[in-house]
């Protein structure tokens, strides 16, 4: 979904674009709008800080199925 | 590894096979497609016990070798991974999207503080959590977030294997992650002890 104003994101649309972001680089306008957003808002940093522990639990969870049972 | 006596190499390959068959089915989402890179990835080991290095377990080993013919069957089976990038997918979207948003776009309730990441992740139950989530994502949507999470490949690859836009990648991508994201909260970081 493209934001109409993209200097004032809704949480929705900021959630959108962080999860975008795991796959594929945002373009320009959208990264800066995105820092704005995570500025002045106080839920949306903690969405991004569950999509970073997703990322680290994927990582680990590869870990986890090539070394399980050697523990 | 005792080389000199095949008898107990195939025996502790044919011991890691229902661990495999796991990671295939839960990859494939076909049992037939999945038994079938198990008897491969089986084969493939029994022929080339030389192959296999000490250094590295012989379960990583057989993962590794797993992982390719998981790939394999993607690529033959390609054709009929089929997503319907407007269907029935997208409704079910739409409500995620509801529960977690007000109409003015903003979250309906703060993201749960989802605590301590280290100390969760390091926990077997965790892991189990996020399997059975993954587990419960589409089957078309499931496979192509594992072939991104689980076996590493690039947007540009599944593409090319399964003959997908990137565009319709991205969005079945974004709603695995979502779904993911909220099977997460609910059945682990909200609730731990409901398990």
């Amino acid at each position: 979904m493209k934001p109409t104003y993209p200097l004032k994101l809704t949480c929705k649309e900021a959630a959108a674009l962080m999860v975008a972001r795991e796959d594929r680089a945002l373009p320009l306008a959208d990264r800066a709008a995105l820092r704005m957003h995570l500025l002045i808002c106080k839920a949306c940093p903690r969405f991004e800080r569950q999509l970073l522990t997703m990322r680290n639990a994927m990582k680990q969870w590869r870990g986890y199925v090539d070394g399980e049972g050697e523990r | 590894m005792d080389f000199t006596n095949p008898g107990a190499f195939e025996q502790q390959i044919a011991s890691h096979r229902d661990y495999l068959l796991r990671f295939a089915r839960l990859q494939l989402r076909n049992d037939t497609w999945a038994e079938d890179a198990v008897s491969e990835t089986v084969l493939a080991a029994l022929a080339r016990p030389q192959a296999f290095e000490r250094r590295s377990q012989l379960k990583t080993w057989l993962v590794g070798i797993l992982k390719h013919k998981v790939i394999d069957a993607l690529r033959l089976q390609g054709r009929e991974v089929s997503l319907s990038p407007q269907g029935d997918d997208a409704s079910a979207d739409d409500l995620l999207d509801q529960a977690l948003f007000a109409p003015d776009g903003h979250f309906a309730e703060q993201p749960a503080d989802w605590g301590n990441p280290e100390q969760e992740l390091g926990s077997r139950q965790f892991f189990a959590v996020l399997e059975a989530c993954a587990g419960k994502l589409p089957a078309a949507q499931g496979r192509l977030f594992l072939m991104r999470e689980w076996l590493e490949l690039s947007s540009e690859e599944i593409c090319k294997e399964l003959g997908l836009t990137p565009t319709n990648l991205y969005v079945q991508l974004h709603r695995a992650r979502q779904r993911l994201r909220e099977c997460l909260e609910l059945n682990w970081f909200a609730n731990p002890q409901a398990l």
